[in-house]
């Protein structure tokens, strides 16, 4: 059967994959971030999945305004990296697993979460940054990835307590499967971030910090946070948290935090990561 | 008009009333007093669909040069208002998020121009390019900072 060995929560800024892409990472704004990044590359290496599940949201690059999924599943065995107005990342072309995808949305659907299912999807940052983060500079990914994308954009996204019960879905569609998998899951944007209006810049690392402990020690609570409250607390792009929801409903009940790294700023962004592993 | 709060948000989450689906209905909350925040309601949707999907169009390469060779000719093609052809136009970034526009895609124009977020987000904020950075290292805007209350 699958088993998911570990969830990961991490932002997923584009200026960050940009400055790996510009070799900056180790210009004095960026170093600080990037060493914090080392520990949890060293964790990935030595926990190497069979695949991948990566939560993200699309940035009005594949998905447009033209149709609106709630949660979209890429059930491809490629996905290429898109052109989000620069020209596509150079970075490797993102492998699927379809058999292992078709089967979670089968899952899924016959349990009640009426996924959208994507067999041509390009991803944008929001997929391909977490990837760099986790594992550097590659010539190609070391593992097979199935992305989950989210709606965040327009409002209402899916509730944080929707998107809990998700994970908790995911979970078992994931041990459903035949064969013996090891799966990693990724939770990915946020933390507290406002790119627009007059408060653009706002950060809050007293949120962030509540919401990173409250992965270990209370997520039905994290599961409970209303729309207003994030965007209020974490700022409009905040809101972008609901997707680590999905990650953290997908582990089991109790979990231990394996690692940490918050750092301001990334661009306009608090960035934060961390690693959870089955108690 | 009823606000969801956060103990029914629990409820939500735990299932109780979840399970009630369209019987359970529940009045929508239509809009938000976020301080200095846009929230991309489905009225601003409505209202800014032309504008953004102008803006998606500038995903492509030669869309971003033929606008960039004739502004004009170009935006003739969008159902623009004249208030969001002006808008954008003249590149006031907050204007066009009051007009409708959605960040992810008023950016795009951005990202024609040449320019960075931290230019947008400083233009919106009312400060320069440098001094949105200078704020950013600071440790960004926090509670009690201009534009938070």
């Amino acid at each position: 059967m699958g088993k998911i060995i570990a969830g990961i929560g991490t932002s997923h800024v584009p200026a960050i994959g940009a400055a790996m892409d510009r070799g900056k990472a180790n210009e004095p704004y960026w170093k600080p971030l990037f060493d914090g990044y080392l520990p949890a590359r060293e964790w990935m290496k030595n926990n190497k999945p069979d695949v991948a599940i990566i939560v993200y949201n699309d940035h009005a690059s594949a998905f447009s305004l033209e149709l609106i999924s709630t949660f979209t599943l890429g059930v491809a065995d490629e996905f290429l990296p898109a052109d989000e107005g620069y020209g596509p990342r150079a970075v490797p072309n993102v492998k699927g697993h379809a058999e292992f995808a078709w089967h979670l949305v089968e899952q899924l659907i016959l349990d009640g979460f009426d996924m959208t299912i994507a067999n041509d999807m390009p991803v944008d940052h929001g997929l391909t940054v977490p990837l760099s983060i986790m594992n550097g500079e590659v010539d190609v990914w070391p593992y097979p990835v199935i992305p989950l994308c989210v709606n965040v954009i327009q409002y209402p996204p899916p509730t944080g307590g929707r998107c809990f019960m998700l994970g908790k879905a995911l979970r078992q569609a994931v041990e459903a499967f035949d064969e013996d998998l090891n799966v990693v899951i990724f939770g990915t944007g946020g933390m507290s971030h406002q790119l627009q209006g007059q408060r653009a810049g706002f950060i809050n690392p007293e949120f962030d910090t509540m919401f990173l402990d409250g992965l270990t020690k209370d997520p039905a609570s994290l599961a409970s946070i209303s729309h207003e409250t994030y965007m209020r607390e974490a700022g409009s792009e905040g809101i972008e948290l609901v997707m680590w929801m999905i990650m953290r409903g997908a582990m089991g009940d109790n979990v231990k935090e394996i690692y940490r790294h918050y750092h301001v700023p990334a661009s306009n962004t608090a960035a934060g990561l961390i690693i959870l592993e089955n108690a | 008009m009823h606000e969801i709060n956060d103990i029914e948000q629990a409820e939500i989450a735990k299932g109780a009333k979840g399970a009630k689906g369209a019987k359970g209905a529940r009045a929508v909350k239509k809009d938000f007093d976020i301080p200095g925040t846009f929230v991309f309601t489905p009225a601003h949707a409505r209202q800014g669909y032309h504008l953004n999907m102008f803006c998606m169009s500038l995903n492509k390469t030669e869309n971003r040069e033929a606008f960039r060779a004739d502004p004009s000719a170009y935006l003739d093609k969008f159902k623009l208002t004249p208030a969001q052809r002006k808008a954008v136009e003249t590149r006031d970034w907050l204007g066009m998020l009051q007009l409708g526009g959605n960040i992810y895609y008023t950016f795009k124009i951005a990202i024609a121009d040449g320019l960075s977020m931290q230019h947008v987000s400083g233009c919106m904020a009312g400060i320069s390019e440098e001094e949105f950075r200078q704020m950013m290292v600071k440790g960004g805007r926090r509670l009690g900072d201009p534009h938070t209350e």
